[in-house]
C-alpha cells in the first residue's frame, strides 16, 4: 500500500458524523459480501439492497463530515487507517452464517432505527435531512431482520441452535450501540418481543466489549479495510 | 424448496395490479418482502399483491383453439365501426 493515509482533525461534530458514517459503511461492506453467496436469490437481492442503503447513508454522512474537515467522501472512506475508524466492534465482525448476519442486522438496526427517529428533530439541519431518508431505509432493515429471525429461531432445531449461538456471541458487543444516542431501554422494547417470538433466550447484560468508538478495533477491521481500500490506495484518483 | 408466490404490482394510483413475476418464500409476509426486494428496486410500485401460485387455476394450452380461435372471425366486436365526433376529443 502507498502511504497516502490522511489524518482528520476531529471537532465533536466531525467525530459524530464519522462515527455514524463508519457504522454505515462497514456494515454495508459486510452485508455486500453476501452478494453471490446468499441462501436464495430473493435474499441475495434483499441483502444487496440493504448494503446499498447503508453505503448511501455513509456517503451522505461522509460528505457532510468532509464539508467541515476539508476532505472528499472518498478520502474519508479509503484513506483513513483502521485506528481512525469509529464504528462499533459489532459492525466489523465477519458475517458468520446467515443466522449470525440476521441477528447482527436486527441488533444494529434496532438501535439505528431509534437513533434516526430521534434525529428527525435534530437541531443540525444536515443531519435531520439525512435522518429523513435513512430512517425509512433502516425501518425496513429492522423489519426484514426481525421477520427472518422469528422464522430462523422458531424454525428447525438446527436453525434455532444457530440463531441462539449467534445471539449469545453477539450480545456482549451491543454495549457500544448505546454510545451514539440510542437508549438501551427503548432498544429492549424493540428487540425483546422479537426474541420472544423467535423462541430465543435473551442473554443477560453482563460485561460489554468496547473500544471501536475510540479506534481500538478487532483484527477483522484491518482485513476488511485492506480489501476495501486497496484499489484507491494503489491507483490514487482512479475512476470507473 | 419454499412455496412459489405470484407477484402483482400497481405502479400508479388508478391503475390495476399487474403480474410481474414470482418469488419463493416460506409464507405470505416473507413473500411480500421478497417481492418488494426483487421487483420494486427502481421505483416500480405503490402496492404489491402476492398470491400462492398453487391458488391459480390456469387454462389448458390444449384447449387453446376451442377457447380463443372462435373470436378471430368476429371483428364486429371491436369498436372500430363508429365515427367519434370531433367534440368528444381524445378518448
Amino acid at each position: 500500500m502507498t502511504t497516502t493515509s490522511i489524518t482528520v482533525t476531529e471537532t465533536p461534530r466531525i467525530r459524530r458524523l464519522l462515527t455514524l458514517a463508519d457504522d454505515a459503511l462497514i456494515l454495508g461492506h459486510r452485508i455486500s459480501e453476501w452478494t453471490g453467496h446468499a441462501p436464495l436469490l430473493e435474499e441475495e437481492l434483499a441483502l444487496a439492497n440493504i448494503a446499498l442503503d447503508l453505503i448511501g447513508q455513509a456517503r451522505a454522512l461522509f460528505t457532510e463530515a468532509g464539508n467541515e474537515s476539508g476532505h472528499t467522501e472518498d478520502q474519508l472512506a479509503f484513506l483513513r487507517d483502521p485506528h481512525q475508524f469509529r464504528n462499533a466492534l459489532i459492525i466489523e465482525l465477519p458475517n458468520g452464517d446467515f443466522a449470525y448476519t440476521i441477528v447482527r442486522l436486527l441488533l444494529v438496526s434496532a438501535a439505528s432505527d431509534l437513533f434516526w427517529q430521534a434525529t428527525l428533530a435534530s437541531s443540525d439541519p444536515a443531519l435531520a435531512a439525512i435522518a429523513a431518508k435513512a430512517g425509512k431505509e433502516t425501518a425496513y432493515h429492522l423489519r426484514h431482520a426481525a421477520e427472518w429471525l422469528i422464522r430462523i429461531g422458531d424454525g428447525t432445531d438446527e436453525s434455532h441452535r444457530r440463531a441462539q449461538a449467534a445471539l449469545d456471541s453477539l450480545w456482549p458487543y451491543t454495549g457500544e450501540l448505546f454510545e451514539t444516542g440510542a437508549e438501551r431501554e427503548a432498544w429492549n422494547a424493540v428487540v425483546t418481543p422479537v426474541l420472544h417470538q423467535a423462541t430465543l433466550q435473551r442473554p443477560g447484560d453482563g460485561w460489554m466489549q468496547a473500544g471501536g468508538r475510540s479506534g481500538r478495533h478487532t483484527e477483522h477491521l484491518g482485513h476488511l479495510l485492506a480489501e476495501m481500500q486497496v484499489l484507491p490506495r494503489t491507483y490514487p484518483g482512479a475512476i470507473w | 424448496m419454499m412455496p412459489l408466490w405470484e407477484v402483482f404490482i400497481r405502479s400508479r394510483n388508478g391503475l390495476a395490479h399487474k403480474h410481474v413475476g414470482s418469488v419463493h418464500a416460506a409464507d405470505a409476509t416473507m413473500a411480500l418482502q421478497a417481492a418488494r426486494d426483487v421487483y420494486t428496486r427502481r421505483g416500480e410500485g405503490l402496492s404489491i399483491w402476492v398470491v400462492p401460485s398453487a391458488a391459480i387455476t390456469a387454462s389448458d394450452p390444449a384447449d387453446r383453439d376451442a377457447l380463443f380461435e372462435p373470436t378471430g372471425s368476429k371483428i364486429y366486436r371491436h369498436p372500430t365501426f363508429y365515427q367519434v365526433p370531433d367534440e368528444v376529443g381524445h378518448m
